[in-house]
């Protein structure tokens, strides 16, 4: 019962880094409609320059809020510059040019950084806490996940820049008839899942140490957790992201071996999106004919 | 856009059509270059050239060269399944390297462990890919776009850890080294020139199936479930059925390509068949032109030489190029190569043929 619980809550914590990169990819597709494979490489760039600046000398939190500063910059420029041009070229083509940034992004990584493992420091200490049920770090890796969340949530609330966000998502037209500005929207989410994405890759980096395909699995989570929360629902995504930590951690211990992970995340998502094809909290896309 | 009229519209159109300025009329996706608007004579020579071409190309080459054509051309066999599924029908797959992976398995173990003559593996590799596509495009029929093309990729990545897992078959991480097939005697060719011309001869035989298949009945009925899901099951169209076979006859097309590099690279091991494998196809099906037959060729070229290429304009960060490429071809052709000048070639043709007064 003990290991099972322990097993739960390391599972959520590592669930809560695959939510917020989850959330990104959630972020961009409501924006623009579009999977952004090159998520998982922008996180892992945005880590590598918050280690820079730790290695500079500049306290955690502070490198923390500098590196989603620039990565919200890097992501409205990405927006701008790369993506712009495919906006309405057919959908492959976008698909393809996030493949290509991907590239890029690991490619250059590898050339500035050099492929060796770095060691991250973690803001949070590493103390066991309820008799070993779980560590402060986990606590404060979920914790991270919240805040993040809720200010999310309060910013597409209570915001106007929010509501404008979710309008020219819904309905760019209608929005820019409002006088919205779609374009600027469209680079405000990008810039956003930017942020995110950087908030999950310094969450994660101590526990798998930086180098520059560190995010490829965590990617491939965060893709599950997208899909069964549904691609169109942040929520969701947060609790698909959970759901993906906890399995990935239950399966691992109880079940088969830790070589078939990607297996049982596969299953997983075959399997929800069988009964539920737009997954657990997505809605439908009703079309007019 | 003319494409987007119903088809018994067409007639009644006719003198809307006639206001629309000429280039907007080529129909995309074109069949290129099966549909150029030449007579039947020099639409033949031109293919004969071309493969001619490729019969007296190897001979002035190197040994290095024609590997890589040879591997170009497997390359290719795969796009073009892919086209079949991502281009004429619009289920975007990111798992192909999985089946690519499977077909190179079956291959191997039917040589290595039964001892089945290189030849004879095409047919079993190809048919087992076909029933794994079917057994996958049937729970796709309920997935969409992303949900998809997420699905393919997850099957992408858990394909390694599977060909590891099950190593008393597959050899595990070792994977399989397979002894590479002796040419027939009494040709007089070499090794590495006989396979290119085993795999010349069945790209030019899938490039000619693909053509049967998407030119007809049932390609049309590919592309409109395509371009409206629900028009074309109006129109009567079984369109799980023509998903599914649309499926089964991609994998089926990527299984024998994969089992062509199994025979011809002479080893499998899962590494060879990572991610990065599916997303190439993707690429190279995408820059050679989706929903074209020729275009497959063009990719094939691409995801083979580019690499390489980008390794030697920078050896610090070769991938970055690799990115950079992939970048500029969707800025600059977003319907890729052939996709793109395919229509306006067509276009050209025909402002030619009636400046000289030809009948169309």
């Amino acid at each position: 019962m003990h290991q099972l619980l322990q097993q739960i809550f390391s599972g959520l914590a590592a669930g809560a880094i695959y939510a917020s990169l989850a959330l990104a990819l959630v972020m961009i597709y409501r924006a623009t409609n579009l999977v952004n494979f090159a998520q998982g490489e922008m996180a892992m760039f945005s880590t590598y320059i918050a280690w820079t600046l730790v290695n500079a000398g500049l306290p955690f939190w502070g490198a923390f809020l500098i590196t989603l500063a620039v990565s919200f910059l890097g992501g409205m420029a990405i927006e701008r510059i790369v993506i712009r041009p495919v906006e309405n070229a057919p959908i492959l083509a976008a698909v393809v040019v996030t493949i290509g940034l991907l590239l890029i992004f690991n490619s250059l990584a590898g050339w500035i950084y050099s492929y060796t493992l770095q060691e991250f420091p973690s803001p949070f200490p590493d103390r066991p806490l309820f008799g070993a049920l779980m560590t402060t770090r986990d606590i404060g890796v979920i914790a991270v996940t919240l805040v993040v969340l809720a200010v999310l949530f309060c910013f597409f609330r209570f915001t106007t820049t929010g509501l404008a966000m979710r309008a020219a998502a819904q309905n760019p037209e209608s929005a820019r008839l409002c006088g919205i500005h779609v374009g600027r929207m469209l680079a405000i989410g990008w810039g956003l899942a930017a942020a995110i994405g950087a908030v999950a890759g310094i969450m994660v980096a101590p526990a798998l140490f930086l180098d520059p395909n560190m995010m490829s699995g965590v990617l491939l989570y965060a893709f599950t957790g997208a899909l069964i929360g549904g691609i169109t629902s942040p929520v969701g995504a947060v609790i698909g992201g959970l759901i993906v930590g906890v399995t990935e951690n239950l399966v691992g211990t109880y079940l088969i071996a830790s070589q078939l992970k990607f297996t049982v995340a596969l299953i997983l998502i075959i399997l929800v999106l069988l009964f539920r094809p737009n997954g657990l909290f997505g809605t439908a896309i009703v079309r007019r004919v | 856009m003319s494409e987007s009229l119903p088809v018994g519209a067409a007639g009644k159109l006719a003198p809307i059509r006639a206001s629309v300025p000429n280039a907007a009329k080529v129909r995309w996706p074109c069949n290129w270059p099966w549909n150029w608007p030449w007579n039947w004579p020099w639409r033949w020579l031109a293919g004969a050239a071309l493969i001619a071409l490729a019969v007296v190309l190897p001979f002035a080459l190197s040994n290095y060269h024609v590997f890589t054509l040879t591997q170009v051309m497997i390359y290719a066999i795969a796009v073009l399944g892919l086209n079949i599924l991502t281009g004429y029908n619009g289920q975007i797959s990111l798992g192909h390297g999985g089946f690519f992976a499977a077909g190179a398995y079956t291959a191997a173990i039917l040589m290595h462990r039964y001892g089945v003559p290189y030849w004879a593996t095409l047919p079993p590799a190809g048919l087992i890919c076909f029933v794994l596509g079917v057994l996958f495009g049937l729970p796709a029929l309920r997935f969409e776009g992303p949900y998809l093309a997420l699905v393919t990729l997850a099957m992408a990545v858990a394909m390694p850890q599977l060909l590891k897992y099950f190593d008393t078959w597959t050899g595990g991480q070792q994977g399989i080294v397979l002894v590479k097939p002796l040419p027939p005697p009494g040709l007089g060719l070499d090794r590495d020139r006989w396979l290119y011309f085993f795999v010349l001869a069945v790209l030019l035989l899938a490039m000619r199936l693909a053509a049967n298949l998407l030119n007809g009945r049932t390609g049309r009925a590919l592309v409109a479930i395509r371009d409206h899901p629900i028009a074309a099951v109006a129109m009567g169209i079984n369109t799980p059925r023509y998903k599914t076979l649309a499926f089964g006859a991609s994998t089926l097309f990527t299984g024998v390509a994969g089992a062509l590099a199994a025979i011809v690279v002479g080893f499998v091991a899962p590494e060879s068949f990572s991610l990065f494998l599916s997303l190439s196809f993707l690429v190279g099906s995408a820059v050679g032109g989706i929903a074209t037959i020729g275009g497959a060729i063009v990719g094939g070229f691409f995801i083979e030489s580019v690499p390489n290429l980008a390794n030697d304009v920078s050896d610090a960060a070769p991938w970055a190029i690799y990115g950079l490429a992939m970048l500029l071809f969707m800025y600059l052709m977003p319907r890729g190569l052939v996709g793109t000048l395919g229509p306006w070639f067509v276009h050209a043709m025909r402002k030619f043929r009636s400046a000289r007064g030809a009948p169309k």
